[in-house]
């Protein structure tokens, strides 16, 4: 089972969290910080796998990250599932959200929390693996999507800031 | 076109984003938080109605607020209204907050279940998969209470589309994991199972994470799924890579798929029948081949892909343990892996060879790597991989290459990253002491430990050495003289001046011969280091004193002078003082036979289970100490006379320690008792009485301790014996009960026995037993001791005959779930009829003859007395002797008392 989604940027700060067991909001923003102290302190090109913090249940837990530009995307899980087909999903989950945002980059995760974590929720669910195939996921998400504009037709639409406000920062995540 | 178009950003979140981006500082950053808040707050409860739009760009801020870790307290009925919009955004974003903000116990949990039902019952797939969404991220109970038995219905159900089966599927998982009672499959089980067979692979994917859930639950119901995994699984390996389009990833067909496939045949032994035996050996095969064939692309996700299936395959290999052939090509191709340019496969290739390491097939094709292994451990640059390598090493010592590994962990521990030191310290303690040929050997390693990593060896390592050498005398002589050596360095650990003052106390006359390590020269040596300890080892240090006048009087007049001295006679610790005092008087006034008598040389240790194994499992969880060591160390066991203990197999599955060793020495003396003492709860005779009710409940060497007791309806009386086994006698003896109890004599003399009353009465059933705490003085010493008093609800039956078919009539009225309780157990004792027939009387049941149309079980009933009702209970017991194992099946009216019975029966047998 997957115990927790976290991404943070090379700097510690959450990007995203999603945890699929309850822990107090407290108990959350520690784990993230454990986290992010154990992935950060790792050297590029070593092993993808270590155990986990203490905080999220020590050695019966596995975290299992990649590092992208600036950001972690750090999986911890339980010893039921395979190291490297998380690794894959982390790799599917990339590159679905480099195709729904062209050249995904942090901003857009920023900007876009909500689309993120519907993105996650057609691929994760309670902490099981719901659907690896990327072309259904972007179906459902486009699919999504449309039914959005549709309804936001009568509001109105203001461009998209991020790009306009600090330019320098958009850094594509993935090189596919 | 991008599934997500930029155009549609909201302006008020972007520019609080923007806001929050650009704060200098965490004040800044708080304070505009706060202005925030109380801008949404004030809108929330302001009168003008807010509309789907706003109300959804303010739940989006709290959800930002919320990521950077500040704490949310309203929204929450906000969020909940959006739930019963008729707009996907509002809903969408309302089910997002709910999960992300909702936890399980909240009160809102009744209005969020009610808009969960219209979604559910909307048939739009879209509202459906979001309700269901929500229930797999809330998961309380009272969802599962209210959705419990709707969503195996719409799992199944023809017309559900294939996105919702998968949610639906996902979902009930969630509910099964909070609420495993709420969950009945009875019914679906079959068709559940057949979602293995779905056209849509997605649909499996979500299907198999619960089906290998229920799997893992209910082994025999689910039984089915073996032949149904196979063919799947047979028909992906088999497909070109382009066969199934969209789940081919990097041209591997539907890796997670597989991969989770062959994790589910590890929850089943291998196939019985041959023909899907064939299949899947020929899947395994394949893959294995896959393995050798040249990468169909350089990216490293391909090759990932397809490792991630043969490493589930070698799992399951190594799982059946069956297929020597197998075994062995697996065992090539981690060997291939150790050596692999990527990190991930060298860490996965050690972890997989450690179970290996464990099957009598492939341990010695396992060894054939070990300098591969050795030189991960040397150089790897990360800490997790040489982790592994660690522990790979220590799976595959044996007899042949101990001396060599062990040397190999001690060099390393040198440089060892220190967050696992103390387990690599334990590991090398317990592989000295498993492949000890010789024991100077053993004792060098031990102090070697002690030496280079001493902070980290914990008194159970130090504490085992000295019981290895007090019951083993021809390496007696040997350790004086090491350690007599190694307190010769400048800087020793005190762990080294521990064991070294235990040790030359005992035995310093061993080497007292040579000039060079006289007794004076001795104990120079151990005062020496007196000062630079902690008050323990001076405590420990000033007993060795006193075991020197015994051993050496012509050290008495020096030692004397040493204990006589202010900062001994009048240390400021009490326990120095007490020694000092006391040890002193005794070597003034005893004559030389009594001190002889009193200082005699320790008795060896009884025998059992070795204290820093127990160590390594608490460390590591009871599953972790992996089924290698305790196969390996059974095998050795047989070798070691001296340390193996009377019954190996079951000294080493129960973890339950012997009865507390209080070492005491024959005589009155109560010294270095302390070192050896051992608390906790004591239950080891306990089960012993489930069937019996009259017998010895524990006996050390100082205390017997016997229980007569009789039941009669909801009552009972025990009459409980202490006898003194010693000589001398027992002080201020009491004993307290966390029920009532009439008081015990205080005192009991040498060789007496006092006796106490305790009567019983059971008011409602239970599952505790009381505990009955002792504590006497003996010689100076406390003891401390507690113990379960054997009273189980099991006493309190009253045994009821009846036909067979009144037995069966009611066997079907306690049909409810919770009723029953059921355990499959390995039988412990021969599966003897009579011996059987005797246990089951001894519960209080009665034994019905002729009710099972199978002779071969057993059927018992009974109701058992409490004051505040009657619960009347069934049994049946149906041993497998072809198996040797029991099936033990108990339905009564309260759920608690089945549970309790099986637990207590399924010792028994």
């Amino acid at each position: 089972m997957i115990k927790a989604i976290l991404i943070f940027n090379n700097h510690g700060k959450p990007r995203l969290s999603k945890f699929y067991e309850h822990y107090t909001e407290d108990t959350e923003q520690q784990i993230i910080r454990e986290t992010f102290h154990l992935v950060s302190k790792r050297d590029e090109n070593i092993c993808n796998f270590l155990e986990g913090g203490l905080l999220i249940g020590g050695s019966e837990n596995k975290l299992i990250y990649r590092h992208y530009a600036t950001l972690y995307f750090v999986f911890c899980v339980d010893s039921s599932e395979s190291e490297l087909g998380i690794l894959d999903l982390i790799q599917v989950f990339v590159e679905t959200l480099d195709k729904c945002f062209e050249n995904v980059c942090e901003l857009d995760l920023i900007f876009h929390m909500d689309k993120v974590h519907n993105i996650l929720a057609e691929m994760v669910m309670g902490g099981m693996v719901l659907e690896t195939n990327m072309s259904e996921i972007i179906t459902q998400a486009e699919a999504h999507n449309k039914m959005e504009k549709s309804e936001s037709e009568e509001q109105v639409s203001v461009g998209f800031l991020a790009s306009a406000l600090d330019r320098k920062q958009r850094r594509c995540i993935v090189s596919v | 076109m991008p599934a997500v178009s930029k155009g549609d950003g909201m302006r008020g979140l972007a520019v609080f984003i923007s806001d929050i981006r650009n704060c200098k500082s965490k004040e800044a950053e708080i304070k505009r938080i706060n202005k925030e808040l109380a801008n949404i707050r004030s809108k929330f409860k302001g009168d003008k109605a807010l509309d789907g739009y706003s109300k959804k760009k303010y739940v989006c801020k709290l959800l930002f607020i919320f990521l950077l870790g500040h704490d949310i307290d309203f929204g929450h009925m906000e969020a909940v209204n959006l739930l019963s919009s008729n707009k996907y955004t509002e809903k969408q974003i309302g089910y997002l907050f709910i999960s992300v903000l909702v936890n399980s116990n909240s009160e809102l949990i009744r209005l969020i279940n009610n808009a969960i039902k219209n979604d559910l019952s909307s048939r739009n797939p879209t509202f459906m998969c979001l309700a269901l969404h929500c229930i797999a991220n809330v998961g309380s109970r009272e969802m599962a209470e209210a959705f419990a038995g709707e969503i195996p219905r719409i799992l199944v159900a023809g017309d559900t589309m294939d996105s919702v089966k998968q949610s639906a599927a996902l979902c009930l998982l969630r509910l099964y994991k909070t609420s495993p009672d709420l969950v009945l499959m009875g019914e679906w089980t079959s068709r559940v199972v057949h979602l293995l067979n779905d056209q849509h692979m997605g649909v499996v994917t979500a299907a198999i994470s619960l089906i290998t859930c229920l799997s893992q639950k209910n082994p025999d119901e689910f039984k089915t799924c073996v032949s149904l995994a196979v063919s799947r699984l047979s028909r992906i390996v088999s497909s070109a890579s382009t066969d199934l389009q969209d789940y081919t990833y990097y041209f591997v067909p539907a890796p997670w798929l597989s991969c989770k496939l062959l994790r589910l045949l590890q929850c089943y032994p291998p196939p019985e029948d041959g023909a899907v035996k064939g299949r899947l050996v020929e899947c395994l095969e394949t893959i294995l081949n896959k393995a050798q064939e040249p990468p169909k692309s350089k990216k490293v996700q391909h090759s990932n892909a397809k490792n991630a299936i043969l490493f589930e395959a070698i799992s399951l290999i190594i799982h059946y343990d069956s297929e020597p052939n197998l075994l062995v090509r697996a065992c090539n191709q981690l060997g291939q892996f150790l050596q692999h340019r990527e990190t991930n496969l060298r860490y996965l290739a050690l972890e997989s060879m450690c179970t290996l390491a464990s099957s009598e097939f492939s341990h010695e094709a396992v060894k054939t790597h070990i300098e591969t292994v050795i030189n991960a451990l040397k150089t790897e640059r990360d800490v997790s991989v040489r982790q592994r390598a660690a522990d790979l090493l220590y799976a595959m010592c044996d007899r042949s290459n101990a001396k060599q590994i062990v040397a190999e962990m001690l060099s390393y521990l040198e440089t060892a990253d220190y967050s696992i030191r103390e387990e690599m310290v334990l590991k090398v303690a317990i592989l000295a002491e498993k492949y000890a040929v010789d024991y100077s050997w053993y004792v060098d390693t031990i102090l070697n430990l002690i030496r280079i990593a001493g902070d980290y060896v914990s008194e159970e390592v130090w504490y085992r050495v000295i019981q290895i050498v007090i019951n083993r005398d021809d390496v007696q002589g040997y350790a004086a003289k090491t350690v007599f050596e190694a307190l010769q360095a400048p800087a020793c650990h005190e762990n080294m001046v521990k064991v070294g003052g235990y040790i030359l106390g005992e035995f310093g006359n061993l080497i007292a011969g040579d000039p060079r390590s006289s007794p004076l020269v001795q104990f120079n040596l151990l005062h020496s280091k007196f000062h630079l300890c902690s008050v323990p080892t001076r405590a420990l240090l000033l007993s060795a004193y006193i075991k020197f006048i015994n051993l050496f009087p012509e050290t008495k007049s020096t030692i004397q002078e040493v204990l006589r001295s202010d900062s001994q006679i009048r240390n400021s610790d009490v326990e120095l003082q007490q020694r000092a005092v006391e040890y002193l008087k005794l070597s003034s006034i005893a004559s030389t036979d009594v001190l002889a008598t009193v200082l005699e040389e320790m008795p060896p240790f009884p025998e059992r289970e070795s204290s820093i194994l127990a160590k390594l499992k608490k460390k590591k969880g009871p599953g972790a100490v992996s089924n290698h060591l305790l196969k390996t160390r059974k095998a050795c066991l047989t070798d070691i006379k001296g340390i193996s203990t009377p019954s190996p197999s079951a000294d080493l599955l129960g973890l339950r320690a012997g009865p507390p060793v209080t070492a005491a020495a024959p005589s009155a003396g109560s010294l270095l008792v302390d070192v050896f003492s051992e608390a906790g709860v004591n239950d080891d005779g306990f089960l012993r009485f489930v069937c019996k009710n009259n017998g010895v409940l524990f006996e050390n060497q100082l205390l017997q301790i016997g229980i007569k007791s009789e039941y009669r309806q909801n009552l009972g009386r025990m009459y409980l014996f202490y006898g003194n086994k010693t000589s001398v006698q027992f002080v201020t003896f009491t004993t307290t009960l966390n029920v009532q109890a009439k008081p015990v004599e205080p005192l009991i003399e040498g060789g007496a026995q006092v006796q106490q009353v305790i009567n019983i009465e059971c008011l409602t059933d239970f599952s505790d037993a009381p505990l009955l705490n002792i504590k006497f003085r003996y010689g100076g010493a406390l003891q401390n001791l507690t113990l379960k008093l054997p009273v189980t609800i099991n006493k309190f039956f009253q045994p009821t005959e009846m036909a067979s078919h009144d037995f069966f009539q009611r066997w079907k009225q306690l049909s409810l779930p919770q009723q029953e309780a059921q355990k499959i157990f390995k039988a412990n004792h021969a599966m003897d009829t009579e011996v059987l027939k005797a246990k089951l009387l001894g519960l209080g049941m009665a034994l019905l003859e002729n009710v099972d149309p199978n002779p071969e079980n057993f059927v018992c009933a009974g109701v058992i007395q409490t004051k505040a009702q009657q619960v009347g209970s069934l049994l049946r017991l149906e041993p497998n002797a072809q198996a040797q194992m029991y099936r033990l099946t108990v339905r009564s009216s309260k759920d608690t008392v089945s549970k309790r019975l099986c637990e207590l029966l399924a010792e028994q047998f």
